[in-house]
């Protein structure tokens, strides 16, 4: 009897040091998995970074010359003699700023219109924006830019902004369903001390609501940065391009100058990459307080 | 600025000028701060949608002619062997990365969600393609799909897999898109993420005193608690892969042989290289419908697969 308890005591101490080989088997196979994913993700952009360093007759070479013999640092350079990217940054960073700021003014205040005063119609209005991010914005292109050109505002930036300022109805979903967690009884407070609706939104529910500002602007700016639909059905004159939209004509005139399309692309990114980099905990904070299970 | 004039709502007297009731008031206050979106619903969505839609009804380039053809254009569409190849192309697409991309995003979240070193340097290189804009993403790929010299191919080498031509390839062209759209899915792994590190503790310690295993606490507390993230990330990837246009547009105009052809690049060739824009706004019509189908029947069948913490109360 007590060699068969023994027995099981030893058995027990077995299954604890099996338990310990799996589990630190299973950290090494999660690691691993991670290293190897995360290879797959970012050796597009090594390559970018590789070929934008060569010399053109090395970037069809096999195997790829990873670290070139010679670093060739003209090809951040000659594109910008040759193109008018100066212009296209100039362009891209005066949309991207006004949109973003004409967004956070107007969707802030949408967005509390929606979250806080009760007035009529508010539900079905409400029900109706959800409706709306369901429609694919192709529904409504044509007569928008049948109303533009009509307007006389086709190849300027107007078509590009004015939208923009008129709100999203997936921003102020997000910013309402942050509103609505700010307890209403801020709002009897500040009305007991003489605020009217707009103190409320400017004194009490903006300053509490940066998290949730911080994501909209984020988005925002990358999603205007990056925009390439709207400017190639609205902009058709060089000195109105974007940035994106100058890469493709820089790349379809020079389709041999590799190496100085990959430098000017990873040039573009750099300004979102630099923003989620610097905010990325603010970000993912902004994402959990918005709650998208809202 | 939009309302600052206005009295506040239960002030006990207002001062001077409009006596309004506080009903009326907070009337006035809401419409006037939502004035923005108000004038887009009317301007750019009602009115716009209705113009769509009666511009689908005729033959017009908004120039020389336009003249009413009725369920013309419709008609035109269903015998027209284009639309149907780019309907095929987009479903194809659809249907294929999108349950690709939910799984692999939830794949790498729940891999990081197992209190790994380095989360933030991994987090931020699987989020990174994601936040690239659609333009660099197309040339990037354009060399590493090059069946000679890109990467894709020589890594298939390597293994001893000979790759296909990818973009040259009628057959391949719609796989390479999918595989770039799996490596753009970082934003909803980023949303997972978040799902994911709201599940409270608690569920699996309560599970692991049960006797629940890992397997099972991952059936039975991880998915049913983030199948609402699951639910939204589905509907938005949904909604936006019936849309692929810049991949198509930028890297293969349609080709080869309209292998790549996708509804929204037809749309776009027809409207705006050729200005039949009521042709035009019948295909948009037709994406609506699909799409709208699409997000009615996912919303449908979420009751069967959704779980709502708030659920737990009744």
């Amino acid at each position: 009897m007590t060699e068969i308890a023994s027995t099981n005591l030893h058995v027990g101490t077995r299954h604890e040091i099996s338990d310990r080989v799996m589990h630190i088997l299973g950290r090494v196979l999660i690691y691993a998995l991670l290293a190897f994913g995360a290879f797959l993700f970012a050796v597009p952009f090594l390559w970018m970074l590789s070929t934008s360093l060569k010399a053109k007759n090395l970037v069809s070479e096999v195997p790829i010359v990873w670290i070139p013999p010679q670093l060739v640092w003209e090809n951040y350079v000659t594109p910008w003699q040759f193109m008018p990217y100066a212009t296209w940054y100039r362009n891209t960073i005066l949309l991207t700023a006004s949109n973003t700021i004409g967004t956070l003014i107007a969707t802030s205040l949408v967005a509390f219109g929606f979250a806080r005063i009760k007035f009529w119609g508010r539900n079905v209005h409400f029900l109706i924006l959800l409706a709306t991010m369901m429609l694919p914005g192709q529904v409504t292109l044509i007569p928008t830019y049948l109303l533009w050109s009509r307007l006389k505002v086709i190849n300027t930036f107007w078509p590009l902004m004015i939208p923009q300022w008129l709100t999203a109805g997936y921003d102020v979903f997000l910013l309402r369903q942050f509103f609505a967690t700010i307890p209403k009884e801020m709002d009897d407070a500040a009305r007991i001390d003489g605020c009217g609706w707009f103190g409320i939104f400017w004194r009490i529910v903006l300053p509490m609501s940066k998290p949730a500002l911080g994501v909209l602007a984020i988005t925002n700016f990358t999603w205007n940065w990056n925009n390439f639909f709207e400017p190639l059905i609205y902009l058709n004159s060089t000195e109105k391009f974007t940035v994106a939209l100058g890469l493709t004509l820089f790349q379809g005139r020079f389709h041999r100058e590799i190496p100085g399309l990959m430098a000017m692309t990873l040039i573009s990114m750099i300004p979102v990459l630099i923003t989620f980099y610097i905010s990325q905990r603010y970000f993912i904070q902004g994402i959990v307080i918005s709650g998208i299970k809202g | 600025m939009n309302s600052s004039a206005l009295p506040a709502a239960t002030e006990p007297r207002p001062r001077r000028g409009l006596r309004l009731s506080p009903g009326a008031r907070d009337n006035l206050a809401g419409y006037l701060f939502t004035l923005p979106w108000m004038i887009h619903l009317v301007v750019l969505i009602a009115f716009a949608m209705l113009a769509s839609l009666g511009i689908s009804f005729t033959k017009t380039d908004f120039l020389t002619h336009v003249e009413f053809v009725g369920f013309g254009n419709y008609v035109d569409l269903m015998g027209d062997k284009l639309f149907w190849k780019a309907l095929g192309n987009t479903a194809y697409y659809t249907f294929l990365s999108v349950p690709l991309s939910v799984m692999f995003a939830l794949l790498i979240a729940l891999l990081l969600n197992q209190k790994v070193k380095g989360l933030g340097f991994f987090r931020l290189v699987y989020y990174t393609p994601s936040i690239v804009s659609g333009v660099a993403v197309a040339i990037v790929w354009q060399y590493v799909l090059n069946p000679r010299y890109g990467m894709l191919n020589l890594g298939l080498k390597a293994i001893g897999i000979q790759g296909p031509k990818w973009i040259f390839s009628q057959e391949w062209a719609m796989p390479a898109f999918i595989i770039m759209g799996v490596w753009g899915a970082g934003g909803n792994m980023l949303l997972y993420l978040a799902g994911l590190q709201g599940i409270p503790t608690a569920l699996y310690e309560a599970a692991k005193i049960d006797g629940a295993s890992s397997w099972r606490q991952f059936w039975s507390v991880t998915l049913p608690m983030i199948s609402p993230t699951i639910l939204f990330n589905l509907i938005n990837n949904i909604i936006g892969s019936w849309q692929i246009f810049s991949q198509s547009y930028l890297m293969t105009q349609g080709g080869p042989n309209n292998a790549t052809l996708t509804m929204v690049l037809y749309l776009y060739n027809k409207g705006f290289t050729q200005f039949h824009f009521g042709y035009a706004s019948a295909i948009a019509w037709i994406l609506f419908a699909i799409v709208l189908v699409f997000t009615v029947l996912v919303l449908r069948s979420s009751d069967a697969w959704v779980f709502y913490e708030g659920e737990l109360r009744k």
